[in-house]
């Protein structure tokens, strides 16, 4: 079949609610949070409507359940999906352990909003970062497509690796505006991502298997490793998955930093979701004002792209690195993590942390132009004003 | 094998794994619980005095490991390839006949 996409105008919300359904995914576990309660609604509209077979719709009492039904569903092999925001996903945090341990590829969109208090509902990456460590895969979209496009790419890639995955999209930056998005016809969809082969499942009754059990410390250390070689492996299949969705549909996500103009420039813009998008317009025009300036926009985060970071460092002198959250009596969580991977390599580019649109503050092009005298500025000197810079504070 | 009255349980092997290798992708367990050798967890180990005991089975009831057995004759005895030594048994026997004592290994 010729792959002829079909265009719709839709929230970011209702991207991911079409992918899933488009996944033909066969639990979800409801419970709304502002601002992802869309998700949830649009897909039991579907469920409603008669749009969607073979669903099963569990309304939970909290996000805590709505991750323990996930996890029930995907162990007894079922494709499984389920939708949060901020609070809700600290709500879920031991859940998450849970559902990255026994090796569940699940899939779940947070749709990043700022922890509180004071209480916030706007944009702020912190929530998702806060889960980093949970072992759970976290893919960032830029715009309202590539939250479409993650959901899907994601339980292809967690099927094979077994490991779970965040799709992570802005609050209300890409939650409720709305964009054209190509969507995918269901046959075409099918191919690429076909039903769920689980690696076990509670429902085979001739074998019967007991998971989450007690590992002593003869045991635990191994399957640690375990888990830390599939993300190894995801690595591989990521960028795999992302060439094949390219070929297949025409957008290639086989680099898990996505460069943009980055070739002959002296400095760059690092950063992840939905602030890419103004970035990479900011580059455009601050490249006609003469800056040789690019962006890499990150993915992936978990697992993380060393070797494409270790690529990018070698050639260009500075990296400004664009955080949305931080991390209290330290920096930008990204600032850490990209000087962590570069500190045992021979590339030394100058680092500097700009901690920006905490809480939903506006992030435009104008402050990618301010940040971008400031890191010139600073490349000529050869040394930085300040590492950690809290960019919008009222002085 | 009956593996609640009458006899030790029987066929089991302990599942040891000694290379990351052979470990299974995700963690499930590899057998039954019969396979799990929850002995070893032991420091306390329980004795039964047969002349206190009035063959009530409140121990058979109450320990979480398929442990106690009830022997031929009746009384009850512990299959120390599973006692992890917890008590229990003594706890709620009503005649006080199983005594937990430090086990020499
Ligand atoms: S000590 Fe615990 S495990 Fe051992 S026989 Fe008594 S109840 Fe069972
Ligand atoms: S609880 Fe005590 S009396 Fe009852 S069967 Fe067990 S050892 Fe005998």
């Amino acid at each position: 079949m010729e792959y002829k996409p079909i265009r719709k105008v839709v929230s970011g919300n209702y991207a991911a609610a079409y992918a899933v359904k488009h996944a033909r995914v066969e639990v979800v576990a409801a419970y709304p949070i502002t601002p992802q309660t869309s998700i949830i609604e649009k897909i039991a509209e579907f469920l409603a409507n008669g749009e969607v077979e073979n669903l099963q719709y569990v309304p939970v009492e909290s996000e805590h359940s709505a991750m323990a039904a996930t996890i029930g569903a995907s162990a007894t092999g079922a494709r499984a999906f389920t939708a949060t925001s901020a609070q809700g996903l600290a709500l879920m945090h031991e859940m998450l352990h849970w559902a990255a341990g026994a090796r569940l590829p699940i899939v779940m969109v947070d749709v990043n909003r700022a922890m509180a208090p004071p209480w916030s509902v706007w944009d702020d990456q912190t929530d998702s970062l806060a889960q980093r460590d949970t072992g759970w895969m976290q893919f960032y979209a830029e715009n309202n497509q590539e939250v479409y496009d993650g959901v899907l790419m994601s339980f292809k890639v967690a099927e094979k690796v077994n490991v779970p995955a965040m799709v992570i999209e802005s609050a209300f930056i890409l939650s409720h505006t709305y964009d054209v998005v190509e969507m995918i016809p269901q046959e075409l969809v099918d191919e690429f991502l076909p039903p769920r082969e689980p690696l076990y499942t509670l429902t085979d009754f001739d074998n019967p298997k007991a998971i989450g059990a007690l590992a002593t410390p003869n045991d635990y250390y191994e399957f640690r490793y375990k888990l830390a070689k599939a993300h190894e492996e995801a690595k591989k299949v990521i960028k795999e998955v992302g060439k094949e969705f390219g070929e297949r549909f025409g957008r290639d996500y086989s680099q898990m930093i996505e460069l943009y103009r980055t070739d002959d420039a002296d400095f760059v813009f690092m950063g992840m979701g939905s602030l890419m998008g103004t970035v990479k317009q900011a580059v455009d025009i601050l490249r006609e004002e003469g800056y040789k300036v690019g962006a890499a926009k990150v993915r992936w985060f978990r697992p993380f792209p060393s070797e494409e970071l270790y690529e990018l460092a070698k050639n260009v002198e500075g990296i400004a690195v664009l955080d949305r959250n931080y991390s209290f009596g330290m920096e930008g969580i990204l600032f850490t993590e990209a000087k962590g991977v570069l500190y045992n390599t021979d590339a030394k580019p100058l680092m500097k942390n700009y901690i920006v649109g905490l809480g939903g503050r506006d992030f435009t092009v104008d402050d990618v132009r301010k940040i971008a005298e400031n890191m010139k500025a600073i490349i000529e000197k050869g040394e930085l004003d300040v590492e950690v810079d809290w960019y919008h504070l009222k002085r | 094998m009956n593996t609640l009255f009458g006899e030790k349980k029987e066929g089991a092997t302990k599942i040891v794994l000694t290379k990351v290798d052979e470990y299974p992708e995700a963690p499930i367990s590899l057998g039954t619980t019969l396979s799990n050798f929850t002995g070893d967890w032991r420091t306390f180990i329980p004795v039964i005095d047969d002349s206190k005991c009035v063959k009530c089975y409140i121990c058979w009831k109450f320990c979480p490991e398929p442990a106690i057995y009830i022997r031929e004759d009746g009384y009850v005895a512990v299959d120390y390839d599973y006692c992890k030594g917890c008590g229990i048994c003594a706890n709620e026997c009503p005649t006080n006949a199983i005594t937990m004592e430090k086990e020499e290994k």
